[in-house]
């Protein structure tokens, strides 16, 4: 437990997470989300649960990014009525 | 609809990295009891190797490797092997997922329950696989 790795961590996670919510276009909020699953799971593994992490891992980064992917590609770019 | 993409990097990459996560899958689900990891997590690497072919390969190639009916029957097969490794103990007289009494002839004690532990953990593998399979396929069935 090094208390600089966690704080630092966190805050790079905080600053995705607004991040995702900020940016306009949606894939580029996808990979930004994939980022902040892949933070979170290495924050759970400082944190001593690699249990919990290995799930963000696979499933938070990897699969969850690529089903988002694919419901965008289910949309149009842009409103149509 | 999803179609190969000619690139030789893509290519190499995929061929070297598909069989490297389905071994570190195999790996995970078995190493399960002594460490982190198990069924879940085997299951969702597992998965995630079958879509990674499916969007290195394209829809043709990837699909006669692995059926989409084969997600379907592996997710419902080991939720049905997970409830019957439930119920079983139940019927010898004991509850539900007790796997000191799995009536299975020739094991009994710690082995007995090593055996019930590595079956269900096998079983959730194979449904959390075939469920996430089934999910990619259906959502890119939808894609235009």
């Amino acid at each position: 437990m090094i208390w600089q790795i966690d704080f630092w961590l966190l805050v790079v996670l905080i600053i995705a997470a607004l991040l995702a919510l900020e940016v306009r276009d949606l894939l580029a909020a996808v990979a930004v989300l994939s980022a902040y699953s892949f933070l979170a799971a290495l924050l759970f593994a400082q944190l001593g649960a690699i249990d919990v992490s290995f799930v963000e891992a696979t499933l938070g980064a990897g699969v969850s990014g690529v089903l988002f992917v694919l419901a965008l590609f289910c949309t149009r770019r842009r409103y149509e009525k | 609809m999803i179609e190969r993409y000619e690139n030789v990097i893509i290519d190499i990459v995929c061929s070297v990295m598909v069989p490297l996560i389905q071994l570190f899958a195999l790996y995970v689900v078995v190493h399960g009891h002594y460490g982190p990891g198990g069924g879940f997590q085997g299951g969702v690497l597992f998965a995630v190797s079958i879509i990674l072919l499916r969007l290195c390969l394209g829809k043709e190639a990837s699909h006669k490797k692995f059926p989409p009916k084969l997600a379907a029957a592996l997710a419902a097969s080991g939720m049905l092997v997970y409830m019957l490794t439930g119920l079983a103990p139940m019927a010898a007289g004991g509850a539900f997922l007790d796997y000191g009494h799995l009536p299975i002839p020739g094991v009994s004690g710690a082995e007995l329950r090593f055996l019930g532990i590595t079956i269900v953990e096998w079983s959730i593998a194979f449904s959390v696989c075939g469920t996430m399979v089934l999910l990619f396929d259906v959502l890119a069935e939808g894609m235009r």
